[in-house]
């Protein structure tokens, strides 16, 4: 098992430095000078030049890319150009809404998907069956930005005045705010400290800081504000999560071994657990993985509906401003994310089929 | 004796496999229930969409502030539901520049199909090119063309054909290239898979020795062969396509105003779901309809041709 893990991390180092390769030339090919970006339309051809000497954008080609590769390596993301601070640090910033939000709609998707699939499979052409695939169809195909602003409608004002209603925007209710937990226990932290962007990062994911300080209040109201962004963006996911249990399960429970087991006289829910959901398991991981990337360029639209400055809609905005270091910085995260996540599927598949280990 | 015979028996058997093979496939689509809604949806949004200027009711890009006593994002009148008869209809409302929006709304049925069929055919044109060149010749341009296709497909697609656009420069007909694009890989997989297995049977082999070019073989022996998976891989890439042109659309990057684009519509509006929540619901749903009847369709037409595979693998 360590050596399969070994292997499929070596194996992913060439498919960083091409990630490093794509996104230097990504950045490059976006039309428009980074330096009337940054300066404005109106900044001299001398301000120009001692601007492009600095950010090192005077230097040949293939020395920007030597440079640029060395400094992520290093740790260094380089500056933003519009906000004239390192890019390592929004990441730090950012980063933490859009994995709160990803895991809570990823959870969802998953906890709500994998039991609607497997009792479709179960109760095959029942009406219940009937149901989920309509709604797994129809959920399949909705726009998520559509969906996030009738939520939005619904719970914000037509529920207004009743328990039922949810704040349709923003992570805290204002007014709110959340201690940091180094705060909360006396710590003496601040940008100077070793390990300070951890310090940071931890508590920039108001779930994690709200349980670890006891700040319950928080905690309710970050949950409240995540419950609509969530639930949009979850939608696609939880569709096509539901559709592949189902055939998945549906599948299995054809096979001889699952009328050898029921002969035996084998519990219904043992035959169902043990015997045909761990083998339907396989493809239900592979999807839940690659729902990732779903998740990701829904999380660009969500973010934007429910005014989260996360890191899809920060990359956006970079995009459009043409703030060349920060889109490189978080293209190589999410790169890294989604490599990351790839090695944990294949792990995960690893550990569910044991004839994977011998390989 | 024998030669009658043996001059028809090849031709029966060459015509009789496409042929039953389609009739099979018609008649195990139209016993399909989520087939049968798919399309019938889709018949109804062409139809919508040829007919467009005969059932909208206005140009759907004239405000009509000086020519009706109407004011900006006015609510639905519908005079079946009492909306008073001396006000004129307007059953899903007028927008921010008082254009009826139902007439924008038909007419972006035709916007939206043709996103979905222009940008899906463009993407199997160059896919098809690309996969058969790649299968056939092997070797290093194998390798190459497969690679870059690997790199186009490890980001996620969406935000591919936001990058691309920004290289580009926003406006629909980039938005479509940015949408071809990022389906290309799809499609150049699924030929290079089929012309690999096909190439080296025994039928393409005579082919070749009979002294069949490679294009003729290509057109003739191999494509006919890849068509039941590639026309399931473009209903469902269609859908996609639709979805993702109007978030495009929806961001600002794809079609622009005045164009009666769902996705614009809903982008242009939004701000004010909370006060006219009409001007957001009308086009998204529209969105939602058609994806729906694509997805419908595409779902069908792969349990018809393959009755083994039922419904694993969403592309």
């Amino acid at each position: 098992m360590k050596q399969y893990i070994l292997r499929r991390l070596i194996l992913s180092i060439p498919v960083l430095i091409g990630i490093l390769i794509a996104t230097f030339a990504i950045a490059r090919l976006i039309p428009g000078d980074p330096c009337t970006a940054a300066l404005g339309e109106r900044a001299t051809v001398e301000v120009c030049e001692a601007f492009n000497k600095r950010m090192g954008l005077d230097q040949p080609i293939y020395i920007q890319l030597g440079i640029y590769m060395r400094d992520v390596l290093t740790g260094n993301l380089g500056d933003s150009i519009r906000f004239s601070r390192p890019v390592f640090v929004i990441v730090v910033e950012k980063l933490p809404v859009t994995l709160e939000l990803g895991i809570v709609a990823l959870a969802l998707a998953v906890l709500v998907g994998v039991p609607a699939g497997i009792l479709s499979a179960i109760k095959r052409n029942s009406p219940i069956d009937i149901a989920t695939m309509i709604g797994a169809n129809v959920g399949v195909s909705m726009p998520v930005y559509w969906l996030g602003l009738m939520l939005a409608y619904l719970f914000a004002v037509l529920l207004k005045d009743t328990p039922f209603w949810l704040p349709p925007s923003g992570r805290l209710t204002a007014g709110l705010s959340a201690t940091p937990f180094y705060e909360a226990w006396g710590l003496h932290i601040n940008s100077n400290t070793f390990g300070y962007p951890v310090f940071e990062f931890i508590s920039n994911l108001f779930i994690v800081n709200s349980i670890i300080t006891l700040n319950f209040k928080i905690l309710g109201d970050t949950l409240k504000h995540l419950i609509l962004p969530a639930t949009a963006l979850s939608t696609i996911p939880m569709s096509i999560i539901a559709r592949i249990t189902r055939s998945s399960m549906l599948e299995v429970l054809g096979q001889d071994y699952i009328r050898t087991a029921r002969a035996k006289g084998l519990l219904e829910r043992l035959v169902i657990t043990r015997h045909a959901l761990r083998n339907a398991l396989l493809p239900i991981i592979t999807i839940i993985g690659l729902q990732v990337g779903t998740l990701f360029a829904g999380a660009v639209l969500t973010e934007t509906i429910f005014s989260l400055s996360g890191v899809g809609r920060s990359l956006f905005d970079a995009i459009t401003g043409r703030d060349f270091p920060v889109i490189q910085g978080f293209t190589v995260i999410i790169a890294m994310g989604y490599v990351g996540v790839n090695l944990l599927t294949d792990i995960a598949y690893a550990m569910v089929d044991p004839r994977i280990k011998l390989d | 004796m024998t030669t009658p015979a043996a001059e028809t028996l090849p031709a029966i058997s060459q015509a009789a496999p496409s042929n039953s093979l389609l009739r099979l496939t018609m008649r195990r689509l139209f016993r399909q229930r989520n087939a049968i809604i798919g399309a019938t949806i889709l018949a109804f949004l062409i139809l919508v969409a040829i007919f467009a200027p005969a059932l909208a009711p206005y140009d759907p890009t004239l405000s009509l502030l000086d020519i009706e006593p109407v004011t900006i994002r006015q609510e639905p009148c519908i005079h079946l539901f009492g909306c008073p008869e001396d006000q004129a209809q307007h059953i899903m409302g007028l927008d921010g520049n008082a254009r009826d929006q139902f007439s924008r709304v038909i007419f972006g049925t035709r916007i939206s199909l043709f996103i979905g069929f222009s940008t899906v055919g463009l993407a199997i044109i160059i896919g098809t090119l690309l996969g058969a060149v790649a299968g056939y010749a092997g070797g290093w341009l194998d390798n190459v063309i497969m690679r870059l296709m690997d790199v186009l497909l490890a980001f996620p697609s969406f935000l591919l054909a936001i990058a691309i656009i920004t290289v580009l420069g926003r406006g629909l007909q980039n938005a479509l290239y940015a949408i071809a694009i990022v389906n290309i890989p799809h499609f150049a997989r699924l030929i290079r898979a089929s012309v690999l297995s096909i190439k080296e049977q025994e039928f393409v082999a005579a082919t070749r020795a009979l002294g069949a070019s490679p294009v003729w073989i290509l057109m003739k022996r191999i494509l006919p062969n890849a068509l039941p998976p590639l026309i399931v891989q473009a209903t469902l890439s269609i859908a996609g396509a639709i979805l993702e042109a109007a978030a495009l659309s929806f961001l600002g990057l794809g079609a622009q105003e005045p164009a009666s684009e769902w996705g614009t519509m809903l982008g242009r509006e939004r701000g004010q779901v909370f006060t006219a929540p009409y001007l957001v619901f009308y086009p998204g749903f529209a969105i939602m309809l058609t994806v729906l009847a694509f997805n419908l369709l595409g779902d069908g037409l792969r349990d018809a041709m393959d009755p083994r595979l039922s419904q694993v693998s969403k592309r």
